[in-house]
């Protein structure tokens, strides 16, 4: 009896304590998501009360949308130039800083500090560093004989430069990401590999390194791929989607047409897509990467 | 000789792996400061050096103090700073008051409808503020609540990364300890307060360290709620030089200095917090 007690007054207890927690989950994610489903069969827009059900016209219009289809590949073509650096420079970084012991966390505290700082206040640095007549990267450009380059203002070159502030932003996140595991792989491993015969760098990294780094790799590439989508802060403060609309991607063509138009209905589609994107590699990272591996 | 010559060929390559390696290193570094040092550099000089074709790194005319102290006293710099202080901190309180005990449940008591709540937690990790905002948005503005610290916190309030982190963390936490504390006449609340609290306390220093940068840091949630300079934060504040805010380089980049450095600052002082807080979850921003 005393036990079957106790054990209702754990569950009361238990009750009490999830219960603020719980009502907040309902307001600010259950009831907004299924809120954001509603309006996406709807022509609301805030601007008038009145709105009708519209079914899945929101969607259909995406497919006809030419600025739908622009930002997705824009969105694209920016992942595809920021996703290949994200991976492959963090990774060359994280094991050449591995192997110093000397100036090892002065390197890691350099490299990080971009992650930390307002990406909002560095972005119009940038802005004045890509300047197309006096900032000072076309200065260096022209010392070597090249450019000017028009890094924000060229239809060509904005996603580039977008792709290059976003790498100089996440380089040492990723970085240390890897350093956490390398540090994770047992030494031993790379002495039986020497035994073996592989003593060269490119041996032991194929055979040891690269096997053994699998789940954290996998990791950085979910990871990356869900920043690159979500590509928002540049773009606001640097090029507001231009010029002509060259830099217009997913989530910042969302944001336009939610609040600065107010077609809630077709916005509120446009987020479902969105989330659609983000769970695919959230359901990668939890079919491929063992959680544990990180910190 | 021969002996020599091996040593020679085992040695060499990899020094100058080393050197070229080194090189490499000391150059990144140096494109991961730079805009740094430029920022701090334009932000001491008059306007018409700051694109000056001829750049130095130390000032020919140090305009500095009255950079800052106009940006300070002049520009409502630190009204702004005061308010990503008080929205942050905010946050992070009630993240911390709502997602500890929640986590505690989760982790350590049984009662029914538990493995749901988990369960729809871990579903609500992938859901990102940009998909809920514009229902949240809608119910903030027939709430009247528009530019309010209440509407610039509210979607924040919980922290389902919190619950998950601390959860996990919990677990770990001996039962028989647990259980000795209850034998002892301990009521769960005490057990909450002086055994689990007092051992998560490297978990939520990690996860406030992460909470606050983040918030700190972002633009897209204050862009659409904050409607008056009253309200508006520090990094909100970046916004204005997107039209002729200032025309002074020089101050706008000492304004840069001021919104960035906090975080920077921070960062120094606290490295290794930092780097776990902020990796913690795997998606920058």
């Amino acid at each position: 009896m005393r036990v079957v007690s106790k054990e209702r007054a754990q569950a009361r207890l238990a009750y009490l304590l999830v219960l603020p927690a719980t009502l907040l989950i309902l307001l600010i994610y259950i009831l907004p998501i299924v809120t954001v489903f509603g309006i996406s069969f709807t022509d609301y827009s805030l601007v008038s009360d009145y709105y009708e059900f519209v079914g899945l016209q929101n969607y259909a219009q995406m497919l006809e949308d030419e600025a739908f289809g622009n930002a997705l590949r824009n969105t694209l073509i920016y992942a595809g130039l920021f996703l290949p650096g994200a991976f492959i420079i963090s990774l060359i970084l994280a094991i050449a800083i591995q192997e110093r012991k000397k100036f090892r966390s002065i390197l890691e505290v350099l490299y990080f500090l971009p992650v930390t700082s307002t990406l909002a206040a560095m972005a119009l640095v940038w802005a004045a560093l890509m300047d197309s007549n006096q900032g000072v990267i076309n200065l260096w450009a022209a010392a070597l004989g090249a450019g000017p380059f028009n890094w924000l203002g060229s239809e060509n070159l904005v996603l580039v430069s977008m792709a290059l502030i976003s790498l100089w932003s996440v380089i040492g996140f990723n970085m240390v990401l890897f350093l956490a595991g390398l540090t994770a792989i047992p030494v031993n491993l790379y002495e039986a590999a020497a035994i073996d015969g592989a003593d060269h760098p490119v041996d032991k990294f194929l055979r040891v390194t690269w096997p053994m780094l699998g789940p954290t790799s996998m990791f950085v590439a979910v990871t990356s791929s869900i920043t690159a989508f979500k590509l928002f802060d540049t773009v606001a403060i640097l090029t507001q989607g231009g010029p002509d609309r060259s830099s217009e991607v997913f989530l910042y063509l969302t944001f336009l047409e939610g609040f600065e138009y107010f077609n809630m209905g077709y916005s509120a589609a446009l987020s479902l897509v969105f989330l659609g994107i983000i769970f695919v590699f959230a359901l990668i990272q939890a079919l491929f990467v063992d959680r544990n591996v990180q910190y | 000789m021969s002996s020599i010559k091996a040593t020679l060929r085992s040695f060499a390559p990899r020094s100058f792996g080393h050197l070229i390696s080194t090189l490499f290193l000391v150059l990144g570094a140096w494109v991961m400061v730079f805009p740094f040092v430029w920022m701090i550099s334009s932000s001491l000089k008059p306007t018409d050096e700051v694109y000056d074709t001829d750049f130095s790194i130390i000032p020919r005319t140090f305009k500095g103090f009255e950079n800052y102290y106009e940006v300070l006293f002049d520009q409502p710099y630190l009204m702004f700073l005061m308010n990503s202080f008080i929205v942050c901190v905010g946050i992070l309180i009630v993240q911390l008051i709502t997602a500890v005990p929640a986590a505690y449940a989760l982790a350590k008591l049984k009662f029914r409808g538990s493995t749901i709540l988990f369960g729809t937690v871990i579903a609500s990790l992938t859901i990102p503020i940009n998909v809920t905002s514009i229902p949240i948005y809608v119910g903030i503005v027939q709430a009247s609540l528009l530019d309010t610290y209440l509407a610039m916190m509210f979607p924040f309030f919980i922290s389902v990364f919190a619950i998950f982190l601390f959860r996990q963390f919990f677990r770990s936490f001996p039962d028989s300890i647990i259980d000795a504390a209850r034998v002892d006449g301990f009521s769960e609340i005490e057990i909450i307060l002086r055994l689990i609290l007092p051992s998560a306390v490297p978990a939520i220093a990690a996860f406030s360290v992460f909470s606050f940068v983040t918030h700190w840091n972002d633009l897209y949630w204050p862009l659409i709620v904050v409607t008056s300079q009253d309200k508006m934060t520090a990094t909100l504040s970046m916004m204005q030089y997107q039209s002729d805010f200032d025309t002074d380089y020089g101050r706008t980049f000492a304004s840069a200095t001021v919104v960035t450095a906090p975080m920077v600052i921070a960062f120094l002082f606290a490295r290794r917090l930092f780097i776990r807080g902020i990796t913690m979850t795997g998606v920058k921003g």
